[in-house]
């Protein structure tokens, strides 16, 4: 264990790197998946298209090739991000995918005659989602939600194809260093551990405190 | 000039057909309460008003004019025209005074301070001011219609539409609804009511309508019809909710 007590701040460093990546990717994925459920149950022919052939591509995609071409072929167009930026995007985008369906599921568990109501009282359809039917529909998707953000701190690891020093990445180089790899492994997956576990508490937490009395 | 105006207003489900060639105008200030058997199409005929059911042909004026299809325009005369529900409907995240403010801040444009200001003068008149920071599951079905109706109210509307507003009640909870719905009434409100209640019908109706498989069959004051009323199928009806 010497290795990984000696380079801690290694871990450290990935973690923090990690965190942001996870969260910026998270938050991104949030715009883009209520967007996304937005346009799925939007009364707009194309609308629901566009977001249909989203979820259909992106999730079906698998994230390494994402990355791949989004890291390399935007810079053969001439678009150049730094590899956190095209991370974050990337698994925003991807989890976006995804967390569009479970808004869609979730605005599905919201009563018809809520809609109705809302209608009725003369609030236009963007008020009606945005005040009545999206703020319920999220209540009943908090614990897949954050299901869908613990895996993102794990498939934030895959950002290490493209270079970004999150966790995986410099372990994996302290690896090849020491040649120790069981250790060194064993530690990374004690640090995500340490971002996992008690994110999933505050999860269990936040959906008792955000549960609608029925 | 009427404030409602149905001209052969046809509706179908599928291959059942709700409503067939509806006429009917309600004038400013009066209580109509439409009553039928189940199916009958007294509930399709009331949601077509507000156009939470579009129809397939006919034509519906408000104030003379056609009720917009489905936009802004149709959002503004929505507010017009409030709408109580058989299962209330009341939002089930925000509180009930948070229920009676939404409709005026996000649709009249209200301030705050005066929407509640309002609301709360509003829960005092439906006498469950002491319920205002509740959740609407925290109280009984009673207390919930009556915050509907008061949601309703708030949005100062020009008619009031009530689709079965005591179905879904247990029987010692109708009269408090009734109660208001009187009260409104009394007060001048106009008002297209569909119900069950025969009491109500014909203590409050300044005209019942009787509906029968799409088709309206009878429109008239509540004593001519009750007592004498001119079609078979509503005296069938009639003597079949009146004694048992």
């Amino acid at each position: 264990m010497d290795v990984v007590l000696d380079n801690l701040d290694v871990f450290t460093r990935g973690m923090r790197t990690t965190v942001w990546l996870t969260g910026l990717s998270f938050a991104l994925a949030l715009v883009v998946g209520t967007l996304v459920a937005v346009f799925r149950v939007s009364p707009v022919p194309p609308l629901r298209w566009v977001g249909t052939l989203y979820v259909e591509t992106v999730r079906n995609t698998p994230l390494t090739v994402l990355f791949v071409l989004f890291f390399f072929g935007l810079t053969k167009v001439g678009i150049l991000y730094s590899a956190f930026t095209t991370a974050v995007i990337v698994l925003g985008g991807y989890t976006g995918a995804f967390v569009g369906e479970m808004l869609r599921s979730g605005i599905n568990t919201v009563s018809r005659g809520q809609a109705e109501a809302a209608r009725a009282l003369g609030l236009t359809f963007p008020q009606v989602l945005r005040i009545v039917v999206l703020p319920q529909a999220l209540r009943t998707v908090v614990a897949p939600l954050g299901g869908l953000a613990i895996a993102l701190i794990k498939n934030s690891s895959i950002a290490s194809v493209v270079a970004v020093k999150e966790l995986s990445y410099l372990t994996g180089q302290l690896g090849n260093d020491t040649a120790r790899y069981v250790p060194v492994l064993l530690g990374a997956a004690a640090a995500y551990l340490v971002l996992t576990v008690p994110l999933g508490i505050a999860i269990e937490a936040l959906n008792r405190k955000v549960a609608i009395r029925r | 000039m009427p404030l409602v105006e149905l001209e052969r207003v046809n509706k179908s489900f599928g291959s059942l057909q709700a409503l067939r060639d509806v006429d009917l105008v309600i004038e400013a200030g009066e209580v109509v309460v439409v009553i039928g058997p189940s199916g009958s199409g007294k509930s399709t005929l009331c949601r077509t008003i507000n156009r939470l059911e579009p129809i397939d042909s006919g034509r519906i004026l408000f104030e003379g004019m056609p009720i917009p299809a489905e936009g802004r325009e149709l959002a503004r005369l929505r507010s017009d025209i409030g709408m109580v529900f058989q299962s209330f409907n009341l939002f089930a995240h925000k509180s009930i005074l948070d229920n009676i403010t939404l409709g005026p801040i996000k649709a009249r444009k209200l301030p705050k301070a005066q929407a509640r200001r309002e609301a709360m003068e509003l829960l005092e008149r439906v006498g469950i001011a002491d319920k205002a920071d509740r959740y609407p599951t925290e109280l009984s079905g009673g207390q919930q219609q009556r915050a509907a109706i008061a949601r309703a109210l708030a949005m100062e509307p020009k008619l009031m539409l009530f689709d079965e507003p005591t179905s879904a009640l247990d029987p010692e909870m109708i009269k408090e609804v009734l109660d208001v719905m009187r009260e409104l009434a009394a007060e001048g409100t106009t008002m297209l009511v569909v119900s069950h209640e025969m009491g109500f019908a014909r203590s409050a109706a300044n005209r019942v309508v009787f509906m029968d498989a799409g088709e309206i069959l009878e429109s008239a004051p509540p004593d001519q019809f009750f007592d004498a009323p001119s079609t078979d199928r509503a005296r069938n009806f009639l003597s079949k909710i009146l004694v048992h």
